[in-house]
């Protein structure tokens, strides 16, 4: 519980972030820039559940534990992603989006 | 390679939400694992990957307005559905202690994560294994 | 007694056909022929038998024949009045075609199994020989007219499939297409009739249909058409459909080119049997012919009979081949037929028109069958149609020979052969009733008698030509029938036909009038003797004659033009101005709005084919705003 701060601009601030990684996710032609945005989005969600935690259930501790999992889920699915990523860029020598729409029509 | 330090900021900044939302192990662990350990792996990702003179493309301007209508009116909609749900905000704050949160992981009783945290040791396992398979080279080092 | 068994004369040939139409790769000839001759012998003797007992013994109840349903089931039930039944009728009409039918057949199929031995398709001829006796029994053994209808139609289909036997040969395709064409286009004719009167007489059946208080009911209809009340409208398309199987002006154009088919069929369908089918059809509903506004229609049915006769027996005279000079003489014979009907009235001796249009039928099949299976003989020796290939056979083909002018001196008419009797009745009664009429039947008998004796003549007795093979008598087999038919031809005129058959079906005595049979056999005399001189040795008098007339000889000798007429008509105006643009129509318009709904769908998808383009970020696009417009969806419905 922060002094002076509600619930709603908490989430506020979540919700925004959460869409500034969605648009970065979608905008990017960057393999690396992909997967920076999907952080911001990762991070966000687990502000957003330690928040409503914090603010409206504070008897419980589900948010937080779920967040700790959050966190370390998105730790594994970072190093797989760029695991793969080395792998790809041995392939087609380069991590533009472009070269890798293979399963276009 | 800028949007990295970006990325590296703002994960300070989350971490000083969950200090204030008096969350300090979350805290400090988001600055160790995210800052200290994700971030340098990017670097290290980026460094083997990107040329990093090299100005990053722009995206076409007409993928950029329609990917930014539609987050901006995500946005609005989620927002809208926040502000008209009335919160009932509790009334004593509480603190989270490292203690608590050990025993709440640990037990197998109602509340209890044993679960999820086995299966968390498990998923990493499987991760790591992973992560080496796929990025080995075939052939050898010479 | 119980005459139930006489459906079996009509499911015997249906299973003759049916066995050898499923198992005709296992049946081959001779057994083929066999099982047909066997199957048609039993049907023949049943005829008989039935049409003895009706003449002789249950037919003449208190000296008035009746009329017998065997049996009737009700097929197609409308309203309580009226339903289409199947049934079987025994009067006296049908029961004389019990025994012209049968035996025609029977002796067509003998005498095919020597005429066409050898053939490939054996099988498939004997099979449909049965379908067509079948059918036509059918047809003479109808109840009702909806049920004749149904078989008038199976003759139809019977036809068509046996004169393209050969259907290897295009000539022979194209003429049962003409055939079956013609013919089905003047059944519509049949069709509107029929339905016309069924819904004013609100009945189909025929025991209803010729009652003479009955008829008198519906002539007080009030509904008329053109001047002419409803129901002489449907008996004129009735007759129209009539006109076009039995081969009327203007509807014959089928009859020369069916010609194509065996010589066989073209004595049994196309001189003895289906061509007498619009005469019968019109001898069925006489009573309404007659009766009905004062017997108009029945007037269309002697002028249309008539200028038949006239008109056929002037082309007849100048044809070169054997089967089309039959052909004609045939549709002249029924125009006799048609026109006897016409002049015919009811009661009593009056009807001896009707009387005698029977009777020349059951002649005429006689002689005419009997002339087509000796013309089939000499075709079969000398192989080849035509009379400038042939001369002088009386030498080599003796049976043959006797049997054709056997033949020949019926149809002329010459006593005491059958034709003279028939002939002069009809004679006698068109000239009590209708002098021009007469006139025109005299003239024409002159003109049969010299077109048959010039064939007669010029294939038996000119000089030989140079023969490929030195020409023999046929087999037994074709010149048993032969025999028969020569009989029956010779001494039928014996058969005091107005004891059996009358209008009103009250038995009456004919008696001769020698002024009007002399009158013809003197014309059939003069006809002889016109034959003799140009024809029986050779000279080239005749083709002097052909040119000293010219243009009218050309044109009958083009049967008129009416082909040219008929071909004019459909190609020019039917084709082009008609069916060609229903026929753009439905390229242009239905089949390129199908088309465009096809192309269309291929050009929507193209366009949208280009969502699956392989990007994940445009799917994290597509996923993000779905889950925002169902959030938004369930918003609104959950509030």
């Amino acid at each position: 519980m922060i002094e002076g701060v509600s619930i709603y601009e908490i989430l506020t601030l979540t919700t925004t972030v959460f869409f500034i990684g969605v648009y970065g996710f979608v905008t990017r032609k960057n393999l690396m820039g992909m997967l920076i945005s999907i952080e911001l989005i990762l991070n966000s969600a687990a502000v957003n559940f330690v928040a409503i935690n914090k603010y409206l259930f504070p008897a419980k501790m589900d948010g937080d534990i779920f967040s700790i999992f959050i966190i370390a889920v998105a730790a594994a699915e970072t190093a797989l992603a760029l695991a793969i990523i080395i792998n790809l860029y041995r392939l087609v020598l380069s991590v533009k989006t472009k070269d890798l729409e293979t399963m276009k029509y | 390679m800028r949007s990295i330090i970006y990325l590296l900021f703002v994960l300070l900044g989350v971490s000083g939400i969950y200090f204030m939302l008096e969350y300090n192990f979350l805290a400090a662990v988001e600055l160790a694992v995210y800052a200290g350990g994700i971030i340098i792996l990017y670097i290290n990702a980026i460094m083997l990957i990107d040329k990093i003179g090299v100005p990053m493309e722009k995206p076409k301007v007409g993928r950029q307005i329609l990917a930014g209508i539609i987050s901006v009116f995500s946005l609005a909609v989620s927002l809208f559905a926040i502000y008209s749900y009335h919160f009932i905000q509790a009334a004593h704050p509480r603190g989270t202690s490292v203690e608590q949160l050990g025993k709440h992981l640990l037990s197998y009783g109602d509340n209890g994560y044993i679960l999820p945290f086995e299966l968390i040791s498990i998923f990493f396992l499987a991760v790591l294994v992973g992560a080496i398979v796929i990025a080995k080279t075939s052939k050898p080092i010479k | 007694m119980d005459l139930r068994f006489s459906v079996l004369i009509l499911l015997i040939p249906l299973s003759v056909f049916l066995i050898l139409g499923l198992f005709f790769r296992r049946i081959k000839q001779p057994l083929a022929g066999y099982i047909g001759i066997a199957g048609l012998s039993l049907t023949s003797i049943l005829s008989f038998f039935v049409a003895y007992e009706y003449f002789f013994h249950i037919g003449n109840v208190g000296g008035v024949f009746q009329k017998i349903v065997v049996g009737q089931i009700s097929w197609l039930h409308f309203t309580s009045t009226m339903s289409i039944n199947l049934g079987i009728l025994i009067d006296p009409i049908s029961a004389l075609m019990l025994i012209v039918v049968p035996l025609i057949s029977l002796m067509v199929h003998i005498y095919s199994m020597g005429y066409m031995k050898g053939e490939g398709g054996f099988t498939r001829f004997y099979a449909f020989l049965s379908l067509f006796t079948f059918s036509m029994l059918g047809l003479v053994l109808s109840s009702n007219l909806f049920q004749i209808y149904i078989f008038w139609e199976l003759v139809g289909v019977s036809s068509y499939s046996l004169i393209g036997y050969y259907y290897t040969k295009p000539s022979a395709v194209l003429a049962a297409k003409k055939a079956f064409i013609v013919t089905r286009f003047a059944d519509l004719g049949f069709l509107i009739g029929l339905l016309i009167l069924s819904f004013y007489a609100k009945t189909f059946d025929f025991v209803t249909l010729t009652n003479p208080a009955f008829i008198h009911s519906l002539n007080g209809q009030t509904t008329t058409f053109i001047g002419l009340s409803v129901i002489t409208w449907a008996l004129i398309l009735i007759f129209i459909g009539g006109a076009g199987k039995s081969a009327m002006f203007p509807l014959h154009i089928w009859l020369p080119d069916a010609m194509e088919g065996p010589t066989p069929v073209s004595a049994l369908i196309h001189a003895a049997t289906m061509v007498v089918a619009g005469v019968f059809l019109v001898a069925r509903l006489f009573p309404m012919y007659y009766l009905i506004e004062g017997g108009i229609a029945l007037q269309l049915v002697m002028v249309v009979g008539t200028f038949t006769t006239l008109f056929a027996a002037i082309i007849a005279i100048t044809q070169h081949d054997i089967k089309r000079v039959l052909a004609f003489s045939t549709m002249s014979q029924i125009g006799y037929m048609m026109l006897a009907l016409g002049v015919s009235r009811y009661e009593g001796p009056d009807g001896l028109g009707f009387t005698a249009a029977m009777s020349h039928l059951f002649t005429h099949a006689m002689f005419k069958g009997l002339l087509f299976l000796c013309a089939g003989s000499i075709i079969h020796v000398v192989h080849s149609n035509y009379m400038q290939d042939m001369g002088g056979l009386r030498k080599y083909m003796p049976i043959t020979h006797i049997t054709f002018l056997v033949a020949t001196l019926a149809i002329s008419g010459i006593p005491p052969f059958s034709g003279f009797f028939s002939k002069d009745e009809i004679l006698a009664a068109a000239f009590e009733h209708h002098k021009l009429v007469w006139f025109t039947g005299w003239i024409v008998a002159g003109l049969t008698s010299f077109y048959m004796f010039r064939l007669y003549f010029r294939i038996f007795w000119w000089n030989d030509p140079v023969y490929k093979h030195k020409p023999h008598e046929s087999p037994k087999s074709i010149t048993f029938p032969l025999i028969i038919l020569a009989f029956m031809a010779a001494f039928s005129g014996f058969i005091p036909f107005s004891h059996f058959i009358s209008p009103d079906y009250i038995p009456f005595q004919s008696h001769m009038e020698w002024g009007l049979a002399g009158a013809s056999v003197g014309i059939g005399l003069v006809g002889f003797i016109f034959a003799w001189v140009l024809y029986k040795k050779e000279n080239d008098l005749s083709t002097r004659l052909s040119k000293a007339f010219g243009f009218f000889y050309k044109s009958a000798y083009r049967k008129f033009y009416m082909d040219e007429l008929y071909m004019f008509i459909t190609k020019e105006i039917v084709f082009k101005r008609i069916s060609a643009p229903f026929a753009w129509f439905d390229r242009h318009v239905v089949d390129s709005s199908m088309n465009g709904i096809g192309n269309s769908t291929v050009w929507i998808s193209d366009k949208i084919k280009g969502i699956q383009s392989g990007r994940v970020q445009d799917y994290a696009m597509y996923f993000v705003s779905g889950v925002t417009i169902i959030s938004m969806i369930l918003w609104f419905l959950i509030k």
